[in-house]
């Protein structure tokens, strides 16, 4: 992995920065560029977030005190409908609209290029129409949310609920929404894949890729392989809906399981298409601030191949109370737990990464470390929830929101903001204020942790998921898990601040501020920050 | 609220002991933080697996926890002091692979044993069939005169005195203790899951199928469970209910329920003809009941 640079690539790459930039409409609304399109992605993903952390905090806010304060019809009542649409919102403006778009479009198309020392993404005019179909997506689900009564069917969208229990147009939307961010999504991972296998400088083997070019590559093969699923599920709900098809519908001989065969075909590996991101950012940082290569590379990029692979076979673990025949559910059962081999592997090499380094706490790295133990935290849960004997009493218990969060909210959203630390220096030019970053990750990790960890609690005393209100008993632990949600909220809106603040006053950053190692060196680090418009019009070499 | 916290300690001393909890208690309590107690075979197991599944788990979140503290305070930056190149180690990657396989074999076995006897009852002492509703549980009992009856959340304003808010039930379902009880649980419009954590049962209500679970309860009690597949607007109000009573209340129950029985002193004989007759009958009032709905 390491990099030969020349100095005269740089000033060569100097001397194109002052242009070739389009006019503001066209570099923004037709762009080809990666990074334009990286830029793009990330602010989106921020925006998103906003508008489906709102939604967790209102939930917060209902689920602080026993009885319905907030979410009441026009008589009073508690309105649970509306509960169910902003659970739904919530779940799916988080899963592809805030961590999809950040960590893969976001960070993926800007540091594929540079990582891997190409000037550009394989397809830009595939990659604009990516982004592009993105925002009609959202738009869609959004309106989804209020026109037709709203989508109230859970991000799974099982029928027959969201057959013949929402007869409005909601659900219907939400299929287009869905379809339109699938379709973004595989034309996104096609372009990587092409991108990666294709365009890497002289010398970079695949077994010299960066890390987190073998995250991406791993994504984007199980993006391809799995979101054509979930294409063709949502369309078979589509026309059970509309058309008069009964492929989930048991009074003309479907069958409402094989839906959820086909959700979580693609659902399983879509929190590997999450999370694999976020392993390779992690791996990038804890290197470089522990000034150590990278401990057990191959070991490290077979780990998340291995996972990939394993993640396609363990679906129906989501499934296991649903009535699957006993040894369908111990088949599932044991390819589940070897699924936390590789995964220890990861933990281990990172700590291994650190061993023996020189460690700066800088704001990624804290995010890094943060990451390591929630995710393990979360994965430990995994193993639990993995048997389909335990998972009697824990399947659809707050048990499982709090593992999903912690692997998922603790895990790829640390690695989405430790990765916004990392490289918002390369990205703007200008870095941000360390104690605010810091301040940030405080505020965060006891935030989230508080509003978390005692999901445990009530999960294993048996309080369901997608419960409006609860039993009085469950108050006390609510209580707590609202108040740290409001931290884990309050330090959101700081980090708006932080990014605001860092993009018009933060210091100029030069091309390696964090003196990136050799030994710990991408490519990315020997361009300018911001890079040129155009980079490595000279291909790099790499040793 | 001190004694909250010593609850809470106390609790929380007891969960990483792995000591059965006194007070016997079958719906949630406050700051509860663990496993509602078991009050069947197959919860029993359960909270045995789970106990394991505690100490590994804790072990290996505070192995990891250590490591890092260790990393973080021992190779902080110091002046003058280079950082290794290491980069490989076989042994160590052989042993992070091989003890963690090591690991999930023990409790892979535990896990196996314990999913083949929550699955079913081999020998049944008697059905009830769950069939879920928006937003309301019907129950019917095929070899007790075809007994049915729905079962609906009672709202806060007519809780009486001792009933508990969003868990009690107009129409609780009455069941033996120590009777081997097959569960056959479907549903009528929309997914709904069958759910009683106390007693190690959950299965999810699904149109068109008809999934068998059981349980056996150890005592006489009420027992509280919850809707736990989201099922639109009243998913939280379909609470399930059951009293667990010795058999003579049971049979007393039968027959206060079903009125006065065809032929009781046959059904206590409970010759193969007489049990196919009382399905027979069971099975057409449960269709009428049906057809009614």
């Amino acid at each position: 992995m390491n990099s030969a640079h020349s100095a005269t690539d740089h000033a060569h790459d100097d001397h194109h920065d002052h242009d070739h930039k389009p006019g503001f409409f066209v570099r923004w609304f037709m762009s080809t560029n990666h990074k334009d399109i990286g830029t793009l992605y990330i602010i989106f993903s921020i925006i998103a977030g906003l508008i489906g952390g709102a939604f967790s905090m209102i939930m917060r806010l209902e689920l602080q005190e026993p009885g319905v304060q907030f979410l009441t019809d026009a008589a009073g009542g508690p309105d649970g409908h509306m509960w169910n649409v902003i659970i739904t919102a919530h779940g799916l403006i988080m899963v592809f609209f805030v961590v999809m778009p950040g960590l893969i479009g976001g960070f993926g198309n800007w540091f594929i290029p540079l990582m891997i020392g190409a000037p550009d993404m394989a397809f830009p005019r595939l990659n604009n129409i990516s982004f592009w179909l993105l925002i009609p997506a959202f738009l869609l689900l959004v309106l989804s949310a209020v026109i037709g009564g709203g989508a109230g069917t859970g991000w799974t969208v099982y029928p027959p609920l969201s057959a013949m229990g929402h007869p409005g147009a909601a659900v219907d939307m939400a299929i287009f929404s869905l379809h339109l961010a699938g379709a973004s999504s595989i034309l996104g991972a096609a372009n990587m894949i092409t991108t990666i296998l294709n365009m890497r400088a002289p010398g970079m083997t695949l077994h010299k890729m960066p890390l987190f070019i073998w995250a991406m590559l791993v994504t984007a093969f199980l993006l391809v392989l799995a979101v054509p699923v979930l294409g063709g599920a949502i369309t078979m709900l589509l026309t059970d809906r509309n058309f008069g098809t009964d492929f989930f519908n048991p009074e003309g001989g479907g069958d409402p399981i094989l839906y959820q065969h086909l959700f979580w075909f693609f659902g399983h590996p879509e929190v590997y298409i999450m999370i694999l991101p976020a392993f390779g950012i992690v791996s990038h940082i804890v290197s470089t601030f522990s000034q150590k290569p990278i401990f057990g590379y191959l070991g490290m990029a077979y780990a998340m191949v291995s996972i990939g692979v394993v993640g396609f076979v363990v679906w129906a673990h989501h499934m296991y109370t649903a009535g699957l025949d006993v040894d369908t559910r111990a088949y599932f059962t044991a390819a589940t737990l070897i699924i936390a081999v590789p995964t220890g592997i990861k933990i281990f090499s990172w700590i291994a990464t650190m061993w023996g380094g020189s460690i700066e706490f800088k704001t990624p790295m804290l995010f890094a470390i943060g990451f390591i133990f929630l995710f393990t935290v979360g994965g430990v849960t995994g193993v639990v929830l993995a048997n389909a004997g335990m998972d009697v009493a824990l399947h659809d218990t707050y048990y499982v929101v709090a593992h999903f969060h912690y692997v998922l909210s603790l895990g790829a959203v640390f690695a989405l903001f430790a990765g916004f630390y990392y490289w918002i220096g390369k990205i703007s030019g200008r870095m941000y204020p360390e104690w605010m970053g810091q301040l940030h990750f405080w505020t965060t990790f006891v935030g989230v942790n508080v509003l978390f960890f005692p999901q445990h609690f009530l999960g294993l005393q048996g309080m369901p998921r997608r419960y409006i209100d609860y039993p009085d008993a469950f108050a006390d632990w609510n209580a707590i898990s609202s108040y740290g949600g409001y931290i884990a909220g309050l330090s959101t809106l700081w980090f708006i601040v932080v990014v605001f603040y860092t993009l018009m006053f933060g210091r100029k950053a030069s091309g390696n501020y964090w003196n990136v190692q050799p030994q710990c060196m991408t490519l990315e680090w020997t361009l300018s920050s911001p890079p040129p418009f155009h980079q490595f019009d000279i291909q790099p070499n790499v040793k | 609220m001190k004694s909250k916290i010593m609850t809470f300690f106390t609790a929380v001393a007891l969960m990483i002991g792995a000591i059965s909890v006194p007070a016997f208690a079958d719906k949630p309590e406050d700051w509860g933080i663990y496993l509602q107690d078991a009050a069947s075979p197959a919860a029993e197991r359960i909270h045995e697996f789970h106990y394991m599944m505690m100490y590994i788990i804790t072990g290996i979140v505070l192995f990891v926890l250590a490591l890092l503290l260790y990393v973080v305070f021992r190779f902080r930056a110091r002046p003058g002091v280079k950082p290794s190149m290491v980069t490989h180690n076989v042994m160590l990657e052989v042993l992070w692979t091989v003890i963690p396989v090591v690991i999930l074999i023990v409790i892979a076995i535990p896990s196996f044993k314990l999913l083949y006897y929550v699955d079913r009852t081999e020998t049944p002492d008697m059905t009830l069939k769950v069939t879920g509703y928006q937003w309301y549980w019907g129950y019917e009992y095929p070899d007790h005169q075809g007994i049915n009856f729905t079962s609906y959340m009672v709202p806060e304003k007519d809780l009486a005195a001792g009933q508990v808010r969003l868990l009690s039930t107009d129409n609780p379902i009455v069941l033996p203790v120590n009777k081997n009880v097959q569960i056959l649980v479907t549903a009528a419009d929309v997914l709904h899951s069958w759910t009683v954590p106390s007693l190690g049962a959950k299965m999810d209500a699904v149109p068109g199928r008809l999934n068998e679970t059981w349980v056996r309860i150890n005592e006489p009690g009420t027992y509280f469970g919850q809707c736990s597949e989201l099922c639109g607007k009243d998913h939280a109000y379909m609470p399930i209910e059951i009293k667990a009573v010795t058999q003579a209340e049971f049979d007393a129950w039968v027959a206060e329920k079903a009125g006065p029985a065809p032929a009781p002193a046959e059904e206590k004989e409970s010759s193969n003809d007489t049990k196919n007759t009382n399905n027979q009958a069971a099975n057409q009032l449960a269709a009428k009941a049906t057809e009614g709905q």
